[in-house]
């Protein structure tokens, strides 16, 4: 076994230690302790923000990528040989849906194949017949592997749920455990375990009724529906973070200088952004994409395996994203930074002689961290919906990539169809609409609090 | 008035020019001439006396920003990136690698465009606007917090899954109106209705949130409460003295998108099969037709500015304070 990192799983972990940092920042500031306390103080919020972590799980099971070594019998010499293909922790988990691929369509649940085929029987005659599938047993009891499956479910979150409460209030166990029941703890911790004990059931009941079913069916050439699912939640995830990661510093920087020194400077960042801004942004994205299709082309080289082109592929897109998506906040930042430097505190910080750069990081950024809080989970959603319409346009991702918008795409052929193969259409929706929604929510909450607007 | 007007045009300019430049770099930056005579002339009969020939023809020989063979001004002007922007400037698209005139193709698929985007614009304006009334007038109470769910919700569902599933009741299981298609005249509403409806619903979360907001900022002045204390009821308040207030930050998100309806919608146009500039766009990115999808970056930064313009000209003619100089 052998890790690999790709270009996208590195910049996925380096986020991660930002965030780590970011919380112990947090943490030890009791102004910003008590500000996120408040955000979390809503049941909405609590509910929101573990679909989001439930989400953020995937994207990190899916961003460990392996190179098994191949089997012992296969290897000729002493040295141990890989495989050449990649796997994530997720591939590994959802093996058998790999594996188990079908001729073609098949619905949700079905024993059978979608579309009849023609066959000849043992008389001679021809007749129209749905096949049986190859990995679907018509044996399974469904009602009873459901039961089964929804009871581990259950067993699995409530004692997670119990040992968080145990790690939560070690000295008070039986208390907090009362508290959270009745719905009286300090944060409502009720509402977060309920979303997670929710969560859990259904994770479960869907994945070990994979091992049976194709739980949502499968596609044009046999392959797991729930499988492809949860393979877009890393790319959808990805698209809505790592593109805020990247145009964050610039819109920062350049918001921040432009506002603070004005001068030449303000005019050259704002005509920048003024003239990045006046290109349509679906058509600068197509254009940036269409130069960097014509660039990999190219560069064959670049890249060894078809995972690595099309990470490079997703790579590209953030940046081009990215570049297309900091004017809004810079223009932002930029009044704000004019605002507060025409502040008292800050003329006299300029009064005492501290440095250009310690105004910055002592005066300004701080009072800018709402705003920018808030574009970052505002453009999270934004951007995972916008993933789709992209793939639409054919500008989005590697057609070979899971993805949300790949799945539409390629289910959006089968309209035509009578009667309509619904099931790719209604699980890329889905899987799309929760993360969004609860983004969506959890970016309210964040506003309400945040936005000093709302204090009346 | 007029002087300002002339000098925002004049400030156009440069942002053009950068528009320009940006989009020139990353055609030309990875497709050379060279690479765009093989294509082409076909990989048969590609000898270097062809792609010559083939590039004189058509003017790109020249050297890509500085000519070190002119002289003097020509050293700049004499090149293709000046050469291409000032064909742009006077509006001549050039021809698509399909051999068409875009110009013409961009006059022809502009009404189409502008059917379809124009009714969607002013009835998902006075929906919002008039709902956002309504969740303001009620604010607080139960009919408020659900709206702002469900809008949420509407928020969250990606536009795709409007249409597809418009298409599929409406069209495919109650057959009220035809799949796709466009007609021009009276004939072709039947064709516009059901694109028309999806983009005011999918719209409709982000759209009414935003007008209660505004609204809502409204409410909490001064003014407002001294026009309940004189004893006027709580709809004259609203439509007398909040409406008109707000509009003001309304005009500033509104005016600047009304010249880019133009352009049309990409999504809605291909899903719909509407002959409009969208679909023409999602064509050329498609079949990577560069010259099309410049002509439509230009063509779109031209109309964006346009907005910007007159937001601040319908900005002096709505607020008496705003002075322009």
């Amino acid at each position: 076994m052998k890790l690999v990192l790709l270009w996208t799983d590195m910049l996925v972990w380096s986020l991660m230690i930002v965030l780590l940092l970011w919380s112990w920042v947090i943490s030890r500031s009791p102004q910003m302790k008590k500000q996120w306390h408040t955000i979390f103080r809503s049941s909405i919020a609590m509910a929101s923000s573990t679909v989001l972590l439930f989400y953020l799980l995937f994207t990190l099971l899916d961003s460990v990528h392996l190179r098994l070594a191949l089997p012992l019998e296969v290897q000729k010499s002493q040295e141990v040989v890989y495989e050449s293909e990649m796997v994530s922790l997720l591939d590994l988990i959802f093996e058998h849906n790999i594996q188990n691929t079908e001729r073609t369509y098949s619905a949700p649940f079905a024993t059978v194949e979608y579309a009849s085929s023609i066959m000849v029987d043992e008389i001679g005659m021809t007749k129209q017949v749905h096949l049986p599938l190859k990995h679907v047993s018509t044996k399974d009891n469904f009602v009873k592997e459901s039961l089964f499956a929804f009871g581990v479910g259950l067993i699995l979150s409530l004692s997670l749920v119990v040992l968080h409460i145990w790690w939560r209030e070690r000295s008070r166990f039986m208390l907090a455990c009362k508290e959270t029941w009745q719905g009286e703890s300090d944060l409502p911790w009720r509402t977060a375990y309920v979303t997670f004990i929710f969560l859990v059931m259904a994770f479960t009941w869907l994945y070990m009724l994979s091992y049976s079913y194709h739980v949502l069916g499968t596609d044009k050439v046999g392959g797991d529906v729930l499988y492809q699912s949860f393979k877009s939640i890393r790319t959808g995830v990805l698209i809505g973070i790592l593109t805020t990661l990247i145009m964050l510093p610039v819109a920062v920087i350049l918001g921040v200088s432009a506002g603070l020194f004005g001068g030449w400077v303000d005019d050259v960042i704002q005509y920048l952004y003024t003239t990045l801004s006046s290109i349509p942004g679906v058509l600068l994205i197509a254009a940036g994409v269409l130069s960097m299709q014509v660039m990999m082309d190219n560069n064959p080289t670049w890249f060894e395996t078809t995972l690595e082109r099309s990470d490079l592929r997703l790579l590209f897109l953030i940046l081009i994203l990215g570049i297309t998506s900091w004017t809004g906040l810079c223009r932002l930042l930029r009044a704000e930074t004019l605002k507060i430097s025409q502040m008292e505190f800050v003329t006299a910080a300029k009064a005492f002689g501290v440095s250009k750069f310690t105004i910055i990081r002592r005066h300004i950024v701080p009072n800018l961290m709402h705003i920018i809080l808030i574009s970052v989970v505002l453009d999270f959603s934004g951007l995972v919906l916008a993933e789709a319409v992209l793939s639409y346009v054919g500008v989005g991702v590697d057609p070979t990539m899971h993805s949300w918008g790949n799945m539409i795409n390629q289910a959006r052929l089968e309209m035509a169809r009578d009667p309509m193969v619904w099931w790719s259409l209604f699980s890329a929706f889905v899987f799309m609409f929760i993360l969004v929604l609860a983004a969506n929510l959890f970016s309210d909450r964040i506003q309400t609090v945040l936005d000093p607007r709302n204090k009346v | 008035m007029l002087a300002y007007i002339i000098r925002r045009i004049l400030y156009a300019i440069p942002i053009l020019i950068g528009v320009n430049l940006i989009t020139f770099m990353l055609f030309f930056m990875v497709n050379s001439p060279d690479d765009m005579a093989r294509a082409q002339l076909g990989a048969k009969q590609v000898t270097p006396e062809l792609i010559q020939s083939w590039k004189e023809e058509r003017g790109y020989d020249k050297p890509l920003f500085v000519n070190t063979k002119a002289e003097g001004l020509a050293q700049v002007s004499d090149t293709l990136f000046v050469q291409e922007s000032l064909k742009l400037f006077t509006f001549d698209f050039g021809f698509s690698d399909s051999n068409r005139d875009i110009g013409s193709d961009i006059k022809e698929r502009m009404m189409p465009s502008l059917s379809i985007a124009l009714p969607t614009f002013v009835i998902a304006l006075v929906t919002n606007i008039s709902l956002a009334l309504l969740l303001v007038l009620f604010r607080g109470s139960m009919l408020d917090t659900s709206m702002m769910i469900i809008a949420v919700m509407i928020m969250s569902v990606s536009g795709l899954f409007y249409i597809i599933a418009g298409q599929v009741l409406f069209s495919k299981i109650w057959h009220w109106v035809p799949i796709s298609g466009y007609e021009s005249g009276w004939d072709g509403v039947k064709f516009i209705i059901l694109p028309v409806m999806i983009g005011v619903f999918s719209g409709i979360g982000s759209g009414v949130r935003w007008y209660r907001s505004i609204f809502l900022e409204q409410i909490n002045q001064d003014y407002v409460r001294t026009a309940r204390a004189k004893g006027l009821s709580e709809i004259k308040v609203l439509f007398g003295h909040v409406l008109p207030n707000g509009m003001l930050p309304i005009l500033t998100g509104v005016v600047v998108i009304i010249p880019s309806l133009f352009m049309g919608s990409l999504i809605m146009e291909s899903f719909f099969g509407i002959p409009g500039l969208g679909s023409y766009t999602i064509d050329a990115i498609n079949s990577q037709d560069f010259a099309i999808v410049k002509a439509m970056v230009f063509l779109g930064s031209v109309l964006y500015i346009l907005g910007l313009i007159l937001t601040d000209i319908s900005y002096t003619l709505f607020d008496p304070r705003v002075k322009l100089s």
